[in-house]
């Protein structure tokens, strides 16, 4: 690992004027930034440890629930709040990587984290995400794990959270705190797709830091389902995930949130399975049509064919879960 | 970890003095080095001035407790708590697996917490108390959950179970050791290449429904 300079700068305001030199990163838990300066992918001059701040709260606000972004994933999974009121996000971080990185992960962190595309994390290999304009070697390559939605010429590789794309089927809000002041982003609006500029994972901007989440309250308690589909049944990244949330009247759907993980370099809500569902009846039948929506649009590179067939069924045998058909 | 090779720095890097003078000076150019060098830092570089400024530049200080013990270093802010245990402290009982927070050979607690050593920068950890597989036991007697690993033969090779057994320990202690699929999901953390997965969870299920301290 290149050496790099360690600071604690002792405020808020202070961590904010450290992050917005160039050549600095902010570390928390280091669960993904210490693995990629081991491998030479990223290579800081400066960490900014921020640990220390007072931003591990989980609270109720007007409205909703704010989640600070040092709180840890395996206590925001185990949080009676959360747990009570947000089942979906405890399901969804709990499906997320193993419980000593839980007990090392952030909130922020997990938001930020890169994708585990193997070529980002291979330096000898090209990746316009590691380097811009050295091409794409997952595309004609080994793509297995890799985008079925939005993806560009330019890259094709997944967001790895699954704790985001509960978030987004949850419409959270991020609270971000520069120089300039405090700024509230849709979660939705927060990721990007990769276009010309895969480098760029999100809209966090120079010299931001993220204070938390916002989920605003809702009915999905009793009828929420976070399915993960890996290549073993613990301890892996996404081939697909669905995360399912139904507010019912009866045997009615009056409200439902749909977003996949796995599948694209966002996590990816779907909306247009959303309507297809609201106002229709608790059924298989309903679901399947509800799946070959979200699937419309899907484009595949070879390895991740078999992604057409999985993502529907996922997202089908999510919504059984959380309506209790099964 | 490499250090970074002294070829490719740029000519005017700021950072020069700061980062890269002792891996500079210890490098095979050495002679060519000092033929090059002004005569005072040759000087300086004999006495070995340079290696005491690079240490004020490059090293943190940190304080913390392993096993009960207080430690008070300097370490390089590169240093994971896994190399700090290791090579400084000789505390070789917790295991370097693939050093990428992937196979959980270097599990420790940290302030009773379960953690990836390798991916723990130990910066990060001043200030708190570090308990490795060497502080499990009270002097000869083995802590339950080492008899009991030893009991149900929850090893072969044995490399993997340090990080198995402080996984073990905090899988009861945190409420998550109640039937055997849950002792599944929360030991996933930790690979065992030999296969010695139902002798580890019978010995942790023995652990738990003993309802020993653990």
């Amino acid at each position: 690992m290149k050496q790099f300079q360690y600071s604690r700068p002792a405020t808020q305001q202070a961590v904010i004027d450290a992050i917005n030199k160039p050549g600095a990163k902010i570390i928390a838990g280091g669960t993904n930034l210490v693995d990629l300066m081991k491998r030479g992918v990223t290579a800081p001059d400066k960490l900014i440890d921020i640990n220390h701040l007072p931003l591990k709260n989980i609270a109720p606000v007007k409205g909703g629930l704010h989640i600070g972004a040092l709180a840890l994933n395996s206590v925001v999974s185990e949080n009676k709040l959360v747990v009570a009121q947000q089942p979906l996000l405890s399901m969804a971080l709990k499906a997320g990587a193993s419980p000593q990185l839980r007990n090392m992960a952030t909130v922020g962190g997990n938001i930020l984290q890169r994708t585990r595309c193997a070529y980002f994390y291979d330096t000898t290999m090209p990746c316009n995400k590691r380097e811009p304009g050295s091409g794409c070697g997952a595309i004609g390559g080994y793509n297995r794990m890799h985008a079925i939605f939005g993806a560009s010429d330019k890259c094709i590789a997944v967001h790895p959270s699954d704790m985001c794309v509960a978030l987004v089927a949850l419409d959270a809000t991020l609270i971000v705190q520069s120089k300039k002041g405090t700024r509230r982003i849709p979660f939705a609006d927060f990721h990007r797709l990769p276009g010309e500029h895969p480098d760029l994972d999100n809209n966090l901007a120079a010299g931001e830091l993220i204070l938390g989440v916002e989920i605003p309250d809702n009915n999905f308690a009793k009828n929420s389902y976070y399915l993960k589909i890996r290549d073993r049944q613990s301890y892996a990244f996404a081939l697909v995930s669905v995360a399912a949330a139904l507010e019912l009247e009866g045997n009615t759907i009056k409200n439902a949130r749909l977003a996949m993980g796995g599948v694209a370099h966002k996590p990816w809500r779907l909306v247009e399975a959303e309507k297809a569902l609201i106002g229709k009846p608790v059924s298989a039948e309903t679901f399947n049509i509800a799946a070959q929506i979200a699937i419309q649009g899907a484009k595949t590179y070879g390895g991740n064919d078999f992604k057409l067939k999985l993502a529907p069924a996922t997202i089908t045998e999510a919504l059984k879960h959380a309506s209790g058909l099964v | 970890m490499k250090s970074k090779n002294p070829s490719e720095e740029p000519a005017h890097d700021d950072n020069f003095l700061e980062s890269s003078r002792r891996d500079f000076l210890k490098h095979s150019g050495l002679l060519t080095a000092i033929a090059l060098t002004p005569a005072p830092l040759v000087s300086a570089a004999q006495k070995g001035f340079d290696e005491k400024i690079a240490d004020l530049y490059e090293k943190v200080p940190v304080s913390l407790e392993v096993n009960g013990v207080k430690h008070q270093l300097s370490i390089e802010p590169r240093v994971t708590l896994l190399d700090l245990l290791r090579e400084q402290l000789e505390l070789t009982g917790t295991k370097k697996g693939c050093d990428h927070g992937q196979c959980g050979a270097c599990t420790v607690h940290v302030d009773g917490h379960r953690v990836n050593s390798c991916l723990t920068l130990g910066v990060l950890v001043s200030g708190k108390k570090v308990t490795t597989i060497e502080g499990l036991a009270k002097g000869d007697q083995l802590h339950p959950m080492q008899e009991a690993f030893i009991k149900h033969d929850g090893f072969q090779c044995g490399y993997c179970t340090p990080g198995q057994i402080m996984s073990a320990v905090a899988c009861i202690r945190e409420g998550h050791a109640n039937s055997e699929h849950e002792i599944r999901e929360y030991m996933s953390g930790n690979i065992c290449r030999c296969g010695a997965y139902p002798n580890i969870v019978n010995a942790i299920q023995e652990v738990k429904e003993g309802g020993q301290p653990v």
